[in-house]
Formats: structure tokens, C-alpha cells, sequence
């Protein structure tokens, strides 16, 4: 495995709020090497985007806090630095492009404004410098005609060309890791096609590496080198696209694959996971997906399993795999 | 062959923008063509997957069989009988038969209602239940139905996860035995394991009340699994139209090819998405004449910016409305 870039070791995040605390993210650990794509998978409220925002330190404190763990960028703790240096991390190191661009993007300037503003802070470059490798950033991910879009607003663009113009945005400072959370979710599917290509593209010509955060498995089949499965803030599964794919481990896992309906046969019935999400604010004792899981035995509702190394690079946090003879 | 339950034709719905006085002598309005002349027919008992992305017309169309908004042109048979020419009285009763779905449960159930006000509410427009005890039994009914326990009767949305909102929408669709049900992007709000649940919901409710299903959605994956027929649709137009198997494994309108080459499956052996085309989705308006995909296409020829191709049938059952085939 190459060097790791990103290190999280054993993140929690809790949310204290009046109606009692939230743990959206629990015992988290997981690394990013250099040129890696990592794709982190679960369903709504899974703790994949806080895990994400921890990282940028974008999490507002409080009612947020960091309860446990650290986050590591290139050795350094995030956690650790000085306002400025972390200043320094986002943008110019560690870009982050969002799901839905039009509340990303200010709707009131122009998207040179915009792209130009990160330059001229980050790079101390003048307006005309900052205007002209603008131009550049657009022309990169493919928008026609860049030295006159450059003058127009967001909403003068469609969805897949404003994701373009947020990948330009995050590219203009030559980071070295793109943090995209759900970057394609918001698009149809013809576009989200155009626009994964465009950012693995990006990636490899620039030797970046990627955390890619989605709910779409499908996505993640063919964007991502290594993959993490979150559920109910707890990373439940973590190892190669291959292993994940076709040996998966956890329960969660497993029932994940089995309920998205195939595209070269139907069957009559899918397989779904039964019963829903436990309430976060009120999360079961022990593991958390033991309510819904079908292979339930008593450790499982009193301790929360290990987040073990099954085979090299292959982990997963399930009681099942507590005796090596199962 | 089986009885068409609802037949669809040359169904026509223009918005008109900028449709205010000065604008008008102005000359500057602008029409949407949101739905510009489609034919398709649904037999009793089966489903028709209706397919397509953002803004080509599916969701319109839906709304269009169930007159929430009226139609600019076209006919909607409903056993033979135009619902178009029916007056306000005897629509109220074919409304009864034709049900929709809605996508976001957040925003269906109105959350100052309880799960019994919100689901006795069509007994009552409809008189099917007078008394208190009659409304109740068959709310707890419908609940059983869709598989939630009778404690919820009295609980408001929020106390409901989404895919038990969903239910509850569902169970509203059923409580006035429809024979039609119009499910406008049901499962698309849903987690992936929630969604498997309320398509096989779907499924079952299906086989045992015979319910004839327009299901509309943009995911690939679920029309593939839930529809008996397809019909893709592109700005406003069917493109092609077919058996399930047909047009997923043997497709032949160029659109068809590209909204299938796009999906991301989710196995990472499979070859990955692309697009086929070339740039974005053509806007409704004021569109062109000739083909919607012209521009984009890569079969394109002269005739394709002329003229609008019609649907032709190739196979059985299966049509493709292309001049390159």
C-alpha cells in the first residue's frame, strides 16, 4: 500500500444537543494513501459526511465536538494546529466539493469572482493573474467558451456544469487530496456518467488522492480503489473494492448488496434488509445493527464487536468473526 | 390478450411562459413542452415502468392521467371511456380508480394529521365509511396492509422513519380499492435497503388486489425490476417502448443505449459508466422541430433536424421512434 496520506485513528464526534447527545461518529479509523480512492458508503445518517467535515475541521463546535481520536493529514494533526495552518490545509492541500452546488456557490457573484477569490487568498495572486488561471480551471474540466462563463452567475449554468465549476473551484489551488461528499447525487444519471469520469480523470493526470463519499454502491464500484461501509456511526467493514465486492463480511454489508435491484435479471422478490435505522439518539447496547441483523446471538446486544483484520487489509466489526473457527 | 386499462393518445401538455398581458402583444412568450404528444396503453394487471431523467415529461405525465392538471390535447381512456370528457361528478368517482403515490413522504402527509385522520379522509370525500367504528376498522386494515402494527393508528408523521411514511402514503393510495396506481418516483427519497422493502411491498400488494401500476422513475435498476413494460422517455417524447427484457438487453433508440451505458452497477467487474452521447439533455423550450436527440446523437442525419420521428413498431410489443434504425 502506498504511504498513507489521510490517517484517522479512533475518531468520535458527538453532537450535544438539548434532546440529549448524538454520537455521529464512533470509534472511526481508517487511512487514505497517496493516489488512493477511497470510497465511504452508508445510507442517510450513517456519520459518513461528519466523518468527512472532521476532517476539514468544518465541524462547529458546539454544539459539535471531537470526543475521541485523531485526524492526521500528511503526519500532522489537524486537531493540533494553529488557525492558520489549518487555513493553509483547506484549499491549498485539502479540497472538498459538495452535493448540491447551487448552495455551495455564492448565487450572488459571478464564478470567476469565486474561483478568483480562492486564488487571490490562497495563491497571492493579483486580480488579472487570479482572472487568467481561472479561465485555465474552467477550460480543465471541460466547460466551452471558459474566458466568457467565467462572467456568468451559478444559476446561469446547468447542474452537471456547475459541479464542473465547483471541481474547478477546489482544483485552482493544486491541492494534493479532494475530499467529494455525494458530488453526484443531485444529477441524472447521463451527467453523473460525465462527471465521475471527470473527476477520476482529474485525480490520476494530477496524482491526487480521493475521498470519495457516497450512498450509491454503484458509484463506488467503479470510482473507488478501497472501500469503508459506515452504519449508525460505526465503520462496520473496510478493504479493497475486490474483497468488498465479492467477499463482503459484515452482515450490513451483505444485506446492502443483496437489496439493490440487478440489471440483468429480475427476480420476482428482492432480499431487503428488514426493520430500519435505530434512532441515534437512542442507539441499541452492543452492535448497532443487531436489531436488524439476521444472524443475532446474545454478545451481540451486549458488546459492540471489534473492528478486526480478517485476511490483510480486510477488516470488519462483526461477533460472527469473534471465534476463528467461523 | 388482456383488457388496456388506460390507453393513452397523442397527449399534449404545453406550459406557457411569460404568458402575462404585455409579454403577449410583446410576442415574447415561450412554451414548455412538457409533454408533447405521447401514446402508450397499460393492460389490466400489469406495469408499465415509465423512464427518463429531469424535466423529460414523467412525472407530468402522471399527474395528466389523474387530471390534477388538465391536458393542452390528447385522449385518456380509462376502460374505453374518455376521462377527458367526463364532467367534474363522474371524475370524482374515477378518481377513486386512479391513485398516485407521491415521492416525498416528508411533504404528502400533512404532519398535523394522525395516521387515522390522514387515511380516513378519502372514506370520507367518498362516503365509504359514515361511523367512527367503520373508518377505524378499515384504517387498521390498510395499516395491516402495508405492514405496520396497529399502535401507529394514532401517531402523526414524524414519529415515522421515511420508509414508514412511505408505507402510510401507500396505504392512502389503497384505501379507495383503486385499480390504477401512479407511483411518481416512490422509492427514490429511500436508503437502498429501504427501498428493497417498499418495492417488494409493491410487489405483494400487486398480486394480491390485481393493481394495474404506472411506475415512474429515473433509477435504471428499479424499473428494471419492478416493470412488465417500459417506456423511456426524452423531452417530452417516448422514445422507445417495449417488453422489460427487450429493452434492457436488445435496446435500439440511441437514448436508450446511452441511459443504460450510464448506470454505475454495482459490481465492479462490470464495465464502468460512460456517456454516449454528446453534451447535456435539450431543453422543452421552444424545442427545434426534428428529432429531440439531434445535436447529441451520433446516427444524426439531415432528416433528423427536419423531422420528428414516429414511433414504428419493430417487434412485437416493441417500438422505436428513430429515423436511423
Amino acid at each position: 500500500m502506498a504511504e498513507p496520506v489521510l490517517e484517522i485513528d479512533n475518531l468520535s464526534v458527538r453532537f450535544n444537543l438539548k434532546r440529549g447527545v448524538l454520537r455521529a461518529v464512533d470509534g472511526v479509523s481508517l487511512s487514505v494513501g497517496k493516489g488512493e480512492t477511497f470510497g465511504l458508503v452508508g445510507e442517510s445518517g450513517s456519520g459518513k459526511t461528519v466523518t468527512a467535515r472532521s476532517i476539514m475541521r468544518l465541524i462547529k463546535t458546539p454544539p459539535g465536538e471531537i470526543a475521541g481520536g485523531t485526524v492526521r493529514f500528511e503526519g500532522r494533526d489537524i486537531y493540533q494546529m494553529s488557525d492558520a495552518e489549518i487555513r493553509e490545509i483547506r484549499g491549498q492541500h485539502i479540497a472538498m466539493i459538495f452535493q448540491e452546488p447551487m448552495t455551495a456557490l455564492n448565487p450572488v457573484f459571478t464564478v470567476g469572482n469565486q474561483i478568483g477569490d480562492a486564488l487571490r487568498t490562497n495563491m497571492g495572486l493579483s486580480k488579472a493573474e487570479a482572472r487568467e488561471r481561472s479561465i485555465e480551471m474552467l477550460q480543465l474540466v471541460g466547460i466551452p467558451s471558459p474566458a466568457a462563463r467565467i462572467d456568468n452567475y451559478v444559476h446561469e449554468f446547468s447542474g452537471g456544469m456547475r459541479q464542473r465549476v465547483m471541481l474547478a473551484m477546489a482544483m485552482s489551488c493544486d491541492p494534493t487530496f479532494l475530499i467529494a461528499d455525494e458530488p453526484t447525487t443531485a444529477l441524472d444519471v447521463t451527467i453523473q456518467a460525465v462527471i465521475l469520469e471527470l473527476i477520476t480523470s482529474m485525480i490520476e493526470r494530477f496524482d491526487m488522492s480521493l475521498l470519495f463519499i457516497t450512498h450509491n454502491l454503484g458509484v463506488v464500484a467503479h470510482a473507488c480503489d478501497n472501500v469503508g461501509v459506515m452504519y449508525a456511526s460505526h465503520l462496520v467493514e473496510m478493504g479493497t473494492k475486490a474483497e468488498i465486492f465479492s467477499n463482503p463480511q459484515h452482515p450490513y454489508t451483505k444485506g446492502l448488496l443483496r437489496s439493490i435491484p440487478r440489471m440483468d435479471a429480475q427476480e420476482k422478490f428482492l432480499t431487503p434488509i428488514n426493520g430500519t435505522v435505530c434512532n441515534m439518539m437512542d442507539p441499541p447496547q452492543g452492535c448497532k445493527f443487531h436489531p436488524r441483523c439476521e444472524h443475532t446471538m446474545d454478545v451481540c446486544k451486549e458488546r459492540i464487536p471489534e473492528f478486526r483484520e480478517l485476511s490483510p487489509g480486510h477488516f470488519a466489526a462483526c461477533h460472527l468473526h469473534d471465534q476463528p473457527t467461523v | 390478450m388482456a383488457e388496456h386499462l388506460l390507453e393513452v393518445k397523442d397527449l399534449v401538455k404545453h406550459f406557457t411562459l411569460n404568458g402575462d398581458f404585455v409579454s403577449r402583444i410583446a410576442g415574447k412568450t415561450q412554451t414548455v413542452k412538457a409533454v408533447d404528444g405521447i401514446s402508450f396503453h397499460i393492460r389490466q394487471g400489469e406495469t408499465l415502468g415509465l423512464v427518463g431523467e429531469s424535466g423529460c415529461g414523467k412525472s407530468t405525465t402522471g399527474r395528466l392521467i389523474t387530471r390534477l392538471i388538465e391536458p393542452t390535447a390528447g385522449e385518456i381512456k380509462l376502460h374505453g371511456e374518455d376521462l377527458l370528457a367526463f364532467p367534474p361528478k363522474r371524475m370524482r368517482d374515477a378518481r377513486r380508480n386512479i391513485q398516485l403515490v407521491f415521492q416525498d413522504p416528508y411533504a404528502s402527509l400533512n404532519p398535523r394529521k394522525t395516521i387515522m385522520e390522514i387515511l380516513s379522509r378519502p372514506l370520507e370525500v367518498h362516503k365509504l365509511a359514515t361511523t367512527w367504528h367503520e373508518k377505524r376498522e378499515r384504517v387498521l386494515e390498510l395499516l395491516n396492509l402495508v405492514g405496520l402494527g396497529s399502535e401507529h393508528i394514532d401517531r402523526y408523521p414524524h414519529e415515522f422513519s421515511g420508509g414508514q411514511r412511505q408505507r402510510i402514503a401507500i396505504a392512502r393510495g389503497l384505501a379507495l380499492t383503486p385499480e390504477l396506481v401512479i407511483g411518481d418516483e416512490p422509492v427514490s427519497a429511500l436508503d437502498v435497503s429501504i427501498q428493497a422493502q417498499i418495492l417488494n411491498l409493491f410487489r405483494e400488494l400487486q398480486e394480491k388486489f390485481s393493481l394495474t401500476y404506472l411506475f415512474v422513475a429515473h433509477d435504471l435498476s428499479v424499473i428494471r425490476h419492478i416493470s412488465d413494460r417500459v417506456a423511456v422517455m426524452y423531452v417530452g417524447k417516448i422514445v422507445e417502448t417495449g417488453p422489460v427484457e427487450t429493452i434492457f438487453s436488445d435496446p435500439l433508440h440511441p437514448y436508450t443505449k446511452a441511459l443504460l451505458a450510464a448506470v454505475p452497477e454495482a459490481d465492479p467487474s462490470k464495465p464502468p459508466p460512460r456517456l454516449t452521447l454528446e453534451g447535456e439533455v435539450a431543453t422543452p423550450i421552444d424545442p427545434p422541430p426534428g428529432c429531440r436527440l439531434n445535436g447529441r446523437c451520433p446516427l444524426a442525419t439531415t432528416i433528423c433536424g427536419e423531422v420528428s420521428p414516429e414511433l414504428v413498431t419493430v417487434d412485437t410489443n416493441h417500438q422505436v421512434a428513430c429515423h436511423n434504425l
